[in-house]
């Protein structure tokens, strides 16, 4: 058969002709550009609009940006440098970046957030990459008490005898479970209740006295800067998701009075401004707790921004909630799965991966929200960029400032969202 | 084998049991009912326990819970005014002022952030490359960066950046006014203002006394809405009968405009242009740096979620939708304005009011560049001078949980009209 044509034909090419280069016109940058700048009328007007609206803003700031100072030591200096032309003045960062990441944080101790900031992420890997082994969550467990030894010091069994509470609890549980699981439960809030009334301080005097080991203690109103936006974000949002979730299960309670209460506290916390939130907690929390009474103003903030955004995400999560067909609770139950294993290993894995981008959303809120608590008189960076301004030598500079701390800020709440959607597309399983 | 005569099924058959206590615990139809018996006597408990501590702080310190310090005379002055106000009046009045400049702020926000939002969630769906991007970079940079740090650098914009009155001064001023009517300066932003030659005189409506002439002109505006909804349905009657729609636009823009102007001729409406009168503008309307810092702020902030809203909402409307309006012969415009657009909207919406809310919520940052806010006003300056800081958190609070309640129960019914029917 090979050889039929070669009897027939008189020839055949037996290479192909080397395709011939498309036009000019449509190849390369010139289709590109075509394509994506010039397709029409509109297109073209727009394409100028915003050619023309890049230069302007280069035009202002390129200049100013790569005429600036970083070596000066107040404005009059650097304006002195600049001699007359555009130049931005960041030797405001160069000399007080300390105190917008630090606050008063006494500067030896410097190494101990920035020790709690490592470890935070070292802490975060097993949560958030499921690759690393487990085990390591049990450094994510204890990590809370390391953070709050490493930041505030004092002895180290303070943090030690209440961590000892929680295994207290973990401890009872275990034991009494082999009775009633129901019983349990109970043995297992009141056994670290119990311990933290009774024994905790005892424990803690004791030990401290046979061993004082411990850091220098830090007092809270040396804590500012971008350290407490850190603190205050990252505890609001590591407790407000088990909150969220757990009032987002009572507003989808059976119960009546449950789900009423928790309708009741979620539309309450939505329907006011974080700021009159954090004025109670500044404000009028002397006046609901016992006379005499008072605790630290980080604490109460801490406690505000949690229920503020955990008010935020049970919202979210009731969102993800109802997205669940409803065969998905009744398998469960067909299943023969109690409510909570139910909830465990049916519902919640589901739910939250639904509302991962709701979820995030909150997150990044909540860290952006923590620069409210400049108005109840903590220093976070625009307080500090306030007091910065208010020193003779920095009077009267705004963008250096605004510039560094929003950068900060971006970065990490940009970080979040592609976080956000790096784990969305790892935990998509529909194939649309 | 029957059934009646084996012991065994004769015990499993459902028998009504005796009640007994262990069943509270046990029981799943009496359990949910001790929990929450359980729940609301350590609800009541706490309750108590809070109220209990009031009456006793309140005790301790000498003071009563009274509101009487509404009716006290303020004593401090509010810059931006849009009801007559002076220290004299009460802080009642004083909180009511506050209470409309909160509204005021909110409603031109959302106005700014609407439009902005549409418009960068359109563009970012552009196939214009640098176009999508800047607008990527605005809706990126402007969503993860607080609120409260735009609004500061918006305030410094304007009062650091913007060219003093005195620079309008002279024959060759360093500045000039944008059309002659718009003078933007350190001091704020000052546009024309429309006056009236004829004065109908006010409405009398208690605290807030609106004028006439602009209660008759937003009477005739609403009715022109109402009008052109009529004439729309009537077209629609028209077409369903012949099959030819009649042409209506320009029907719609008489009915909606014409009488408006009318009125306006009528009353003498006239502009007022800002003049330089010694060391500052007068005359006109002046937008005070406070109130722009707060209105850029938030509203160019919200457009940036407003845009990634809209984006969301086109993008929800799966392909075939387009192509089968494309199947059905409906041009590109017809297939967005029926069949895209409501569906999309019914995505969009109920997200948009929730920035709408926390817009609203966001007002209360007012506080950082002295935007006389209720919450300046009432939960500022009043709380300091009378000391009734309980009070007057718990007023603030009550008030704007009923501005969100409010919008979100309007939202609510928004929702339940435009759902789909599932049948």
């Amino acid at each position: 058969m090979s050889d039929t044509h070669a009897q027939t034909v008189a020839f055949v090419r037996n290479e192909m002709i080397a395709p011939s280069d498309p036009p000019a016109r449509e190849a390369g940058a010139v289709k590109w550009l075509r394509e994506n700048l010039f397709s029409g009328v509109l297109n073209t007007f727009l394409t100028v609009v915003s050619l023309l609206i890049v230069w302007y803003a280069l035009a202002a700031i390129g200049p100013w940006l790569l005429n600036s100072v970083w070596t000066a030591g107040s404005l009059a200096e650097c304006r002195a440098i600049l001699d007359g032309t555009s130049g931005a003045c960041f030797s405001v960062i160069t000399d007080r970046w300390h105190q917008l990441l630090f606050g008063f944080y006494p500067p030896q101790h410097y190494w101990r957030p920035v020790l709690a900031l490592a470890l935070l992420f070292a802490a975060l890997a097993p949560v958030l990459f499921t690759a690393l082994p487990r085990k390591l969550l049990l450094f994510t467990a204890i990590y809370p008490f390391v953070a709050y030894h490493l930041l505030w010091g004092g002895s180290v069994w303070f943090p030690v005898s209440v961590a000892l509470g929680f295994v207290a609890g973990i401890l009872a549980y275990l034991i009494v479970a082999r009775v009633s699981t129901l019983i349990a439960v109970f043995a297992a809030i009141l056994a670290p209740v119990f311990w933290w009334t009774f024994a905790a301080g005892a424990f803690d005097q004791t030990m401290s006295g046979i061993l004082p080991l411990g850091l220098e203690f830090v007092r809270s109103d040396r804590f500012g800067g971008f350290l407490i936006s850190l603190i205050i974000g990252i505890s609001g949002i590591s407790l407000s998701l088990p909150i969220g979730i757990l009032l987002a299960l009572g507003r989808q309670s059976d119960m009546v009075f449950l789900k009423s209460v928790c309708v009741v506290v979620i539309e309450f916390i939505r329907g006011v401004p974080l700021i009159t939130l954090l004025f109670t907690a500044s404000l009028l929390l002397n006046y609901f707790l016992p006379p005499g009474s008072a605790f630290d103003l980080i604490l109460r903030v801490i406690i505000m921004v949690t229920l503020f955004a955990s008010a935020y995400m049970a919202e979210v999560i009731r969102g993800g909630l109802a997205a669940l067909p409803k065969g998905q609770y009744e398998a469960a139950d067909a299943l023969g799965l109690n409510y909570w294993k139910a909830q465990r290993l049916i519902i919640m894995p589901q739910a939250l991966k639904i509302s991962i981008p709701g979820i995030v959303n909150t997150f990044i809120g909540l860290f952006k929200d923590t620069t409210l608590v400049v108005f109840i008189g903590l220093l976070d960076p625009i307080g500090l960029s306030n007091a910065i301004r208010a020193d003779t030598n920095w009077n009267g500079i705004y963008w250096e400032l605004f510039i560094f701390i929003a950068a900060l800020f971006f970065i990490f709440c940009f970080g979040m969202s592609r976080y956000s959607m790096y784990l969305e597309r790892k935990l998509k399983t529909d194939h649309r | 084998m029957s059934s009646t005569t084996d012991p065994r099924l004769a015990e499993a058959a459902p028998k009504k049991r005796a009640f007994h206590p262990s069943m509270l615990l046990y029981d799943q139809r009496y359990r949910s009912i001790t929990i929450q018996i359980f729940a609301l006597f350590l609800l009541m408990l706490g309750a108590a326990w809070l109220i209990d501590n009031v009456i006793n702080n309140l005790r301790l310190l000498g003071r009563t819970f009274s509101f009487n310090f509404l009716w006290q005379s303020a004593g401090y002055d509010i810059n931006q005014r849009p009801i007559e106000y002076n220290s004299q009046m009460t802080h009642g009045r004083a909180a009511l002022v506050g209470f409309l400049n909160t509204i005021i702020l909110a409603i031109m926000g959302c106005a700014l952030a609407t439009i902005l939002g549409v418009l960068a969630g359109v563009l970012r769906l552009s196939s214009n490359w640098i176009v999508s991007r800047l607008v990527t970079i605005y809706v990126e940079i402007f969503r993860n960066i607080p609120t409260l740090i735009w609004i500061l650098i918006f305030g410094a914009v304007m009062a650091e950046s913007m060219p003093a009155p005195s620079t309008f001064r002279g024959d060759d001023p360093a500045s000039s006014m944008l059309f002659d009517a718009i003078a933007i300066t350190n001091r704020g932003v000052y546009i024309p203002a429309i006056m009236f030659t004829t004065e109908l005189g006010v409405l009398p409506l208690g605290p807030i006394s609106p004028s006439w002439n602009w209660v008759l002109i937003l009477a005739v505006l609403v009715a022109g809405v109402f009008a052109n909804k009529y004439l729309i349905a009537h077209a629609t009657r028209v077409q369903n009968a012949t099959g030819i729609r009649p042409k209506t636009w320009w029907k719609s823009i008489l009915v909606l405009f014409g009488p408006v102007i009318l009125i306006f001729i009528g009353l003498g409406a006239y502009l007022e242009y800002p003049e330089l009168r010694g060391f500052n503008f007068a005359g006109g309307t002046h937008l005070r740096n406070s109130f722009l810092a707060m209105w850029l702020g938030l509203g160019i902030y919200t457009g940036a979620f407003i845009a990634e809203i809209v984006r969301g909402g086109i993008l929800a409307i799966s392909k075939g939708q387009t192509e089968a309006a494309f199947a059905l012969g409906l041009q590109p415009g017809k297939t967005m304005r029926l069949v895209i657009l409501p569906q999309a909207l019914r995505v969009i919406i109920p997200p948009l009011i929730s920035q709408y809310l926390n817009l609203t919520k966001n007002t209360s940052l007012g506080l950082a560049v002295g935007y006389m806010d209720l919450r300046s006003t009432l939960g500022g300056i009043t709380i300091n001078q009378t000391g009734r800081e309980l009070e007057g958190m718990l007023l603030l609070m009550a008030v704007y949980l009923a501005i969100s309640l409010t919008i979100s129960g309007l939202m609510n019914v928004y929702n339940s009209r435009v759902k789909l029917k599932e049948r």
